[in-house]
């Protein structure tokens, strides 16, 4: 068993203010209508960058035992 | 018996909440309330418990209330300016239900105005000095070893009740020394506010049993988590806008009170069997109408004193009551009149209203209040 | 400022959040009520990540919060909680402290609230030393009533009080806390998480009074008032005028001009007060016992 880590992203409690896509340091994020999205094709390195500057605790990095490597979910 | 002691008023104040079980005192030097402050520091920290000078009157209360929400019998003394500083966080402490007990020793005002001399002018704003709507319960003591009794009476229903309680003395008893027996510890009545049993279990903070007016309160530390917070708030402890909720928590704070008028009102009453003119008056005035009375019994005038203990709530029951078929009630305190309204409110034309006010700091003496009972007899 | 916290939302599912919020915050008071891009939330977790790394139990926790945006911090996390009246959270909390010197009390407050309204609580709190950690959310602006220029507005900005530009000079928070007497003090940033957890845990673990001056972000009044842009944008600016300490001890005041600097500021060892007063109760009844 290993760990597997994903992004998850709480786009209910998302208020659109884009700190987590300017600071992400692969570009893998977007703010769309006002809420946050994974960019179609980027490549996030579940750096967890994201989860320390978001001020409405709207996506964080999951880290659990095993199980299927899932690393995008939306809310 | 107790032992039979010399003593200050102010002293019989830290005495007397020390046997009710204060263990922390948080104030500010003002005169004349300093000796409070003063003998608090040497006494408490001989009993275990902490005292300390805050920055200011507005921190002195807020300390208090800090220390009572982790679950410490806390208490601040002070005199007018001091007590119009501490008037908001009064209010925070009506609304988040937290005891404590404020002294105010008063003197003649407005502003600084003459600090070592009596006067009795912050009796309304101890009723109506923080804003909104709160009920307020206030006692006077008229006597050194009242002053002693009353502190600790102040702190029972302070806790009890979770609500602020001020002991409203002023600078006459405050100063005044006076042999007094105090009582023995094994006598005295203590009262310890309603905790939780299981602070562990997750519980809402002011929720209550059908019927129950004071919610239970668990220290700080002890294992409830929970929100205080000086906005209306629902029973979890939370803010609310809610119009109803409102209304709910402001109706039980104010009928926590009101509903208990008959286990808080106390009154004492002098004279009063065979009375045909009743002297009103509280606190120091006290000693002035004593002598007062006696000389116009021994004029022929049959003379009685009615004097609240609580001042709020006000007395009226007792005093509608006591003013039946009278010939007149004289009020004597030391301002320019204020419980007099709230007398003349009471009495409502049952009999004639006179008054005897002093607000130049002096006190009234007994010679000024028997003119006004002789009066037009 | 419409959202009510009042009303309690049903409990989300946990996997909408991380562990950390999930264990430190109160669910279902969020999201919060602050702004898009309000640094208020990104200095919140680092409190609680802080409290986190150091393993403080949650019931011998309390938080103290005044009046303000920042007093809403309270509210959402799940400790001992007190949301007081405004400028006096460091009073409250110096009684708390007193009446039980075992809670670890953190104080949360805005720039006005802290310097303004309660600038003679924090310098005498200072003063004596009391072990109470102040984590200051510095927005340079009255937030909650909507964009007054506070004791932080550097002069000639703007607020909706300054519309002409501020006369008045900022204050130092974190140095005027130190100048009175505080054993720590730091300044950290929302941009800075990392570094900000780790000067808000060295406060809390400092036995004294700390002070930790956080870099907050406005973007709704104080960026727009002044023209510095989104949320984005302020953070960037912190990102690229930030300096340390230790760079900024080579630097000339002109030079300084306009830099945040970041770290820690000050740390002297100085007996606690409630320490020392535990000390005299103990003195007092050794006395006592040896009279008897």
């Amino acid at each position: 068993m290993s760990t597997v880590k994903e992004l998850i992203l709480n786009t209910a409690w998302c208020k659109g203010c884009g700190i987590c896509a300017a600071f992400c340091p692969k570009h893998a994020l977007e703010v769309v209508d006002g809420k946050v999205r994974k960019v179609e094709g980027a490549e996030c390195v579940l750096c967890g960058q994201c989860e320390l500057r978001c001020p409405d605790y709207a996506l964080y990095i999951d880290e659990k035992e095993g199980g299927q490597e899932q690393w995008v979910k939306s809310y | 018996m107790g032992k039979i002691v010399l003593m200050q008023g102010n002293e019989a104040c830290v005495e007397g909440a020390i046997a009710a079980g204060m263990r922390l005192y948080a104030g500010y030097p003002i005169t004349p309330s300093t000796e409070i402050a003063e003998l608090s520091s040497i006494r408490l920290p001989q009993v275990g418990g902490k005292f300390i000078q805050m920055e200011d009157e507005i921190a002195s209360i807020a300390c208090c209330i800090g220390g009572s929400v982790a679950g410490v019998k806390s208490m601040t003394a002070t005199s007018g300016p001091g007590f119009s500083l501490k008037q908001e966080n009064l209010g925070y402490a009506c609304l988040a239900e937290i005891p404590l007990v404020l002294v105010d020793v008063q003197r003649t005002g407005p502003s600084t105005g003459m600090p070592t001399s009596p006067s009795q002018g912050d009796v309304m704003m101890t009723r109506w000095g923080t804003h909104g709507d709160h009920p307020m319960i206030v006692l006077s003591p008229s006597s050194v070893r009242e002053t002693y009794d009353l502190a600790i009476r102040a702190f029972n229903l302070s806790e009890k009740y979770r609500t602020p309680v001020i002991l409203l003395m002023d600078e006459i008893i405050g100063h005044l020394r006076e042999g007094v027996e105090l009582p023995d510890p094994e006598d005295i009545e203590i009262v310890n506010r309603p905790t939780v049993e299981y602070p562990e279990v997750k519980r809402k903070p002011y929720h209550m049993k059908k019927g129950q007016m004071v919610p239970a309160m668990a220290p700080f530390g002890k294992g409830q988590r929970y929100n205080i917070t000086g906005l209306i708030h629902d029973e979890s402890g939370f803010p609310t806008n809610s119009n109803e909720e409102a209304e709910k928590l402001i109706w039980r704070l104010m009928h926590k009170i009101s509903d208990n008028y008959q286990k808080i009102v106390r009154v004492e009453q002098v004279g009063m069997e065979d009375a045909e003119v009743v002297i009103f008056c509280y606190g120091g005035t006290m000693r002035a109408a004593i002598t007062a009375m006696q000389e116009a019994r021994a004029k022929g005038i049959r003379c009685g004193i009615f004097r609240p203990i609580t001042i709020w709530p006000f007395a009226e029951k007792e005093l509608a009551e006591a003013v039946k078929e009278k010939k007149k009630i004289v009020v004597a305190e030391h301002n320019y009149g204020q419980l007099l309204y709230e007398v003349e409110r009471i009495v409502r034309g049952e009999c004639p209203v006179s008054f005897v006010g002093k607000y130049n700091g002096t006190v009234i003496t007994p010679a000024e209040i028997l003119a006004k009972v002789e009066e037009e007899l | 400022m419409s959202v009510n916290i009042g009303d309690v939302k049903p409990r989300p599912d946990q996997r909408q959040m991380s562990s950390l919020i999930y264990k430190y915050m109160r669910p279902e008071h969020l999201p919060q009520i602050w702004c898009p891009g309000c640094g208020n939330g990104i200095i919140m977790r680092d409190v609680v990540q802080a409290i986190d790394n150091l393993g403080l139990r949650r019931s011998n926790t309390v938080i103290v919060s005044g009046i303000g945006c920042s007093s809403r911090a309270a509210g959402y996390m799940d400790f001992n909680t007190i949301h007081t009246t405004h400028g006096r959270a460091i009073a409250f909390a110096t009684g708390i402290k007193l009446a039980n010197p075992e809670l670890e009390v953190i104080v949360i407050a805005g720039d006005g609230d802290i310097s303004a309204i309660g600038g003679n609580h924090l310098i005498h709190a200072a003063r004596r030393n009391i072990g109470l950690t102040v984590v200051v959310m510095n927005n340079n602006i009255y937030g909650m009533t909507g964009g007054q220029y506070s004791p932080t507005t550097p002069t000639g900005e703007f607020g909706t009080t300054a519309p002409y530009g501020n006369l008045d000079r900022s204050f130092d928070i974190a140095g005027l806390a130190y100048g009175a007497g505080a054993s720590y003090a730091a300044r950290g940033s929302a941009y800075h998480v990392q570094q900000t957890i780790q000067l808000i845990q060295d406060g809390i673990r400092n036995r004294g009074f700390s002070i930790i001056d956080v870099a907050s972000v406005c973007p709704t009044y104080y960026g727009r008032k002044n023209k510095k842009g989104d949320a984005v944008e302020m953070m960037k600016w912190q990102r690229d005028n930030a300096v340390t300490v230790q760079q900024a001890a080579k630097m000339t005041p002109e030079e300084l001009k306009g830099k945040l600097v970041i770290g820690l500021l000050h740390h002297i060892q100085y007996p606690e007060f409630t320490f020392k007063y535990t000390e005299l109760i103990r003195q007092l009844a050794e006395e006592r016992e040896e009279n008897e």
